[in-house]
């Protein structure tokens, strides 16, 4: 997984890619457009011109299978750093999971991580990512699914048992609903309280005073 | 595990923790037990939850740093890497070879001090009590070692994005190749205090049990995963700052039990010190910054990097939208993962036997709650 910059893209500071979730304020393009005029007269190197890299289109054989088989539930295939991402809908989650850990789809037998990000501008706000790791492959596979607000997602727990716990602190960071998870309850906050503060409309400061005063008898904010 | 909606005859359900010598901190296990045999476990965390990802995005990439040594704080030197390099990933920035190969020797040093750490207490848990007076001297010798280099003894901030804060200072190659000299012959004595110790072979054999495949569906990682015979270690598979430039073994169990997991933290501690040794052989004087500007402001994307901490991947998600401040980073917490194999691991075995496999899957309660 050694990073290697992408070639520059030939474009300038382009925007982010179309779709890409990223970039919910429409945040300025990053690092300047490889170096194209030399300029820096005088001063020493600034720090040397990177490439502006941005995710490319991803394409390998094992996105041709997933597309063949499960047509219109695979988009946005892109490749970042050697990471590749895909979204996969919601509907065909399961089915895009069990194919991908048996053996004709790669067997990405190892769930590493199960995590939502918050995009509360998007009209479906929520990324839940998967995390997939194949031992016979040796890659990692990065799954996305879009939710929107008060939408369930199916659990994975049936495919990789490791997510019934990050299922769990996904429910309880960003109120993200499974279907089928066994015991969806909090984990790492108590089960009364209010709240989700991974959100990103859950200010850093905030916190559930009702609760903090029942159970900790101290004034909020001490 | 579903909770119990009634109690048999003999089923007992008791509490152990949050406050319990043995939980490592702050967990609560909920045990359900039919005399002394444990039917099921529950574990209620988050006692020591600080919110360190929502701080992620409150703080610059440069603030955030010191933050992740808090999580697994026996061993922040590593979480600190994991989290440079994610952001060095994000941006593609290489490092200068004395940058990852002081990186390499001060994390294989993290290493050894926090499975000291953890045979000390682990033998401790158990009942043997000589051995955590030793590993305690000697992770001291690495305690020092940080102390000299950066100032601090525990949450250490050890690097930057970029590289590293501070050069070497003069004599940390003596130092380090005086302690892997000193290590070694330790390392064998505890062995001769544990390894063939019938009471310790007693409590560990058998005790435990997890086979690869369970191991693999319950997504534990590090020792617990190599102790259940999975040859599997990051720093091999997917190499790395110059992991692929050093010679190490991957040391593996077969029985998955807390016996094979202890000998392979055992074996880990000496691959360490080959590693640490072949790094300061190349250690060449140079520059230790690669190229990043004052400003950390990576392209808008993102990127999940993992390190082979000392309890096992350790992953950082970094979602980056172009600006100074992360818009959200994901701490894949390898402690986390690992106790939610508690459960199956316990089932069946008698309330002592908690306390030990606890103790072999090596948490941080730190790093569980973040």
């Amino acid at each position: 997984m050694a990073d290697e910059p992408k070639a520059p893209p030939s474009g300038g500071p382009s925007e982010p890619p179309a779709k890409s979730p990223e970039a919910p304020e429409g945040a300025a393009p990053p690092a300047k457009p490889a170096g194209k005029p030399p300029a820096p007269a005088g001063k020493p190197p600034a720090p040397a011109p990177k490439p502006a890299v941005k995710p490319e289109p991803w394409s390998s054989p094992l996105l041709d299978e997933l597309q063949k088989r499960f047509p219109e539930a695979i988009s946005d295939p892109l490749i970042f750093r050697k990471q590749p991402s895909i979204v996969v809908a919601k509907e065909s989650l399961l089915g895009v999971c069990e194919f991908l850990k048996s053996d004709r789809g790669g067997s990405y037998t190892l769930l590493t991580d199960e995590t939502a990000v918050d995009y509360p501008k998007r009209e479906k706000r929520f990324d839940v990512i998967y995390h997939l790791y194949s031992f016979q492959r040796n890659d990692r596979l990065r799954l996305k699914v879009l939710v929107g607000e008060g939408e369930k997602v199916p659990s994975v727990v049936g495919v990789w048992l490791t997510a019934d716990w990050l299922e769990r602190e996904v429910f309880d960071m960003f109120g993200v609903q499974y279907e089928g998870h066994p015991n969806l309850k909090r984990i790492l906050l108590p089960d009364d309280w209010t709240g989700h503060p991974l959100r990103k409309d859950y200010d850093i400061l905030r916190q559930d005073d009702a609760w903090v005063q029942a159970n900790l008898n101290i004034k909020s904010g001490q | 595990m579903p909770e119990a909606t009634y109690l048999d005859a003999n089923e007992l359900v008791i509490n152990m923790g949050p406050q319990h010598p043995a939980t490592h901190g702050v967990l609560r296990v909920k045990l359900r037990l039919d005399g002394e045999r444990v039917l099921g476990t529950e574990c209620i965390i988050g006692y020591l939850h600080r919110g360190v990802e929502k701080i992620a995005e409150n703080r610059t990439y440069v603030q955030f740093a010191p933050y992740v040594d808090r999580m697994d704080y026996v061993a922040a030197v590593t979480n600190g890497m994991g989290y440079c390099e994610a952001v060095e990933k994000l941006m593609g920035v290489e490092l200068p070879p004395r940058a990852q190969y002081t990186r390499m020797i001060l994390a294989e040093l993290q290493r050894i001090a926090s499975h000291l750490l953890w045979l000390g207490t682990h033998a401790l848990d158990i009942g043997a009590m000589t051995p955590v007076f030793y590993t305690f001297r000697e992770r001291e010798e690495i305690l020092k070692i940080f102390e000299n280099y950066c100032g601090a003894r525990l949450t250490t901030h050890a690097f930057r994005i970029g590289g590293l804060q501070y050069d070497l200072y003069d004599g940390f190659e003596k130092d380090a190749t005086k302690f892997c000299d000193y290590l070694l012959p330790k390392i064998d004595e505890y062995e001769e205090l544990l390894s063939t110790n019938r009471i310790w072979m007693n409590r560990t054999k058998k005790v435990g049990v997890l086979s690869g495949k369970d191991a693999i569906a319950l997504g534990v990682t590090g020792p617990v995963l190599r102790g259940s015979g999975v040859k599997w270690d990051i720093r091999k598979v997917q190499p790395y700052e110059a992991y692929d430039k050093v010679e190490f073994e991957i040391p593996t169990g077969q029985n998955g039990d807390t016996y094979d997991r202890y000998i392979v933290r055992i074996q880990e501690m000496r691959q360490s010190v080959r590693i640490i040794r072949q790094s300061v052989e190349r250690l060449a004087p140079g520059p230790i910054f690669g190229k990043v500007g004052k400003v950390i402001k990576p392209p808008a994307a993102e990127v999940y990097h993992s390190i082979e901490a000392p309890k096992g991947e350790l992953g950082y998600f970094v979602v980056s939208d172009g600006s100074t401040h992360p818009y959200r980073v994901r701490v894949r917490p390898p402690s986390f993962v690992n106790l939610e194999a508690l459960d199956i691991m316990s089932r069946g075995h008698l309330v002592a036997d908690i306390v030990a496999i606890i103790g072999t899957l090596d948490i941080v309660l730190g790093e569980v709650d973040r």
